[in-house]
């Protein structure tokens, strides 16, 4: 067994294929040059957490090899070759090489991005008291450096091209509540304009908006999107389209081929087979599990809920489903004030939930809902809406499908 | 040296619940269970520390607010990624409409 992508998806596979009873060799081989590390942490703390302490990889007998960029895949011979010409037969592949962070399409001074940790190196270097730090793009990695620039001391713009922040996939009234945390953090923001250009000046960089004025700054950061990584794929002549093509098995259009993670984009059973591709840690995880199944022969379809969650200032903001599925919303407003979001599609299942607040305390209350959209469930609304109705007792009810 | 201390009353926890509780420093999830037994382990996830109590229960499984990793809090076991280690358990007692937890 072959991983290509030794980061959160590739990493999983490795250690469920031992744990499925798989007894041969499984070699995991990654790009980067450290052992396997969490994502999530480097656009909040910067902190580089291993994803697990490599001796754990050498006590399940993974064979990790660090460093090794995939260069070419032959998937008639059923090998991979890595950069340098190290060929690795396989049983069966699993491409699990991530998304890189989409620059913008001009230059004019430097910006970073953020993906991986020589990134959160450099760019934390730059986060100090006091530095005027520009974020371009106010989607979840934007707003997680704008978060944690402005606890270092840092006065910070973010720059969004849409009417609002996290329009992808977060609902507005959701989004609005984080905004305006940003705002009480003292975060500058700014949407409805793009930026057409960046110059270096005596003083720093000038940044020019789309709807006029400028913007000037120390540290310019960019937050504009992840392109998966599929030349590899492509170049041996397996489908892509926005991500390496899988059935809800992960399998590609190529033999013994499996791609999950960032770079795939699989049919969705809860969601009409809608293919999806989903940039989030809990894909990752579950994508890396099932495939280890579908690579030693399983069957079962995948049809994990989709659930991310970011963490700005001192809130969370989770999301349970595809918000942009729903066609009418309800709103549970908690006796804290917190708000529940549930999107529910036209026939009344439930196909998103979503809130922010302080610490973990929207946890549960997603978490049940995700539950609900699992099983389906089409929930009475006014049930949903009322904050003395348990959704425990919602998810046990007899509709809760 | 162990010892029994009271940690809150046996009705603060609903059925199916679990309530934080503060002691000497330290920070546990007591639990009661949907058929009236109470438990108790350590206050934070195994993972990366997060409090447990924000968590829900579903039957005898905390499951962690934040990257929900699950536990069996009736024996501590970890039921799987990403918690690969066990959260330690306390005895657990209720005498008097008092939940005790044995510390130390």
């Amino acid at each position: 067994m072959v991983i290509a992508g030794a980061g959160e998806c590739g990493t999983r596979a490795a250690f469920a294929l031992r744990e499925q009873g798989w007894d041969g060799p499984v070699i995991l081989a990654g790009a980067e040059p450290s052992p396997p590390y969490e994502r999530p942490p480097l656009s909040k703390t910067g902190e580089l957490k291993p994803i697990c302490d490599p001796a754990t990889l050498r006590e399940a007998d993974i064979t990790f090899l660090p460093g090794a960029e995939a260069a070419g895949l032959d998937t008639a011979a059923h090998v991979l070759e890595l950069a340098g010409g190290r060929r690795l037969p396989y049983r069966s592949l699993l491409l699990a090489t991530g998304a890189r962070a989409r620059r913008l399409p001009f230059g004019g001074a430097p910006v970073h991005v953020l993906r991986t940790r020589a990134d959160s190196a450099l760019l934390r270097e730059q986060l100090r008291p006091g530095r005027r730090v520009a974020v371009i793009g106010g989607g979840f990695i934007g707003l997680e450096l704008a978060s944690s620039a402005a606890a270092l001391g840092c006065a910070v713009t973010v720059i969004e091209l849409g009417p609002r922040l996290m329009g992808r996939a977060v609902p507005a009234r959701v989004a609005a509540v984080m905004a305006q945390r940003h705002v009480a953090a003292g975060v500058d923001i700014r949407c409805g304009t793009g930026v057409t250009g960046l110059a270096r000046t005596a003083s720093g960089v000038m940044i020019t908006l789309a709807e006029g004025g400028t913007v000037e700054a120390d540290v310019v950061v960019a937050g504009v999107g992840a392109a998966p990584e599929t030349s590899l794929a492509e170049a041996a002549g397996i489908e892509v389209a926005d991500g390496i093509v899988v059935d809800a098995r992960f399998a590609t259009s190529a033999p013994d081929v499996f791609a999950a993670g960032d770079c795939c984009r699989y049919p969705h059973p809860l969601y009409d087979d809608r293919p999806l591709r989903l940039e989030s840690w809990r894909a990752a995880q579950e994508h890396g599990t099932a495939a280890a199944r579908a690579m030693l022969g399983g069957t079962e379809p995948y049809a994990g809920v989709p659930w991310f969650w970011t963490d700005q200032h001192d809130y969370t903001l989770q999301v349970a489903g595809l918000a942009d599925t729903a066609s009418c919303e309800v709103v549970r407003v908690r006796p804290d004030g917190t708000e529940i979001w549930f999107g529910l599609a036209d026939g009344g299942r439930l196909v998103a939930a979503a809130a922010a607040g302080p610490g973990n305390s929207v946890a549960r209350d997603i978490k049940l809902a995700e539950m609900l959209i699992a099983r389906r469930a089409a929930p009475d609304p006014a049930a949903l809406a009322d904050p003395g109705v348990a959704l425990k007792s919602v998810l046990r009810s007899p509709v809760a499908g | 040296m162990p010892q029994w201390i009271a940690a809150c009353a046996a009705d603060d926890i609903d059925p199916e619940d679990v309530i934080p509780f503060e002691h000497d420093g330290s920070d546990y999830a007591i639990y009661r269970s949907p058929d009236d037994v109470y438990y108790a382990t350590d206050g934070h996830c195994t993972h990366e520390k997060t409090l447990l109590c924000d968590g829900l229960v579903m039957g005898g499984v905390i499951e962690c607010p934040k990257h929900n990793g699950r536990f069996d809090y009736t024996s501590g076991k970890a039921l799987g990624a990403p918690v690969l280690v066990d959260v330690r358990t306390y005895p657990a007692k209720v005498i008097d409409g008092t939940v005790y937890i044995e510390v130390g």
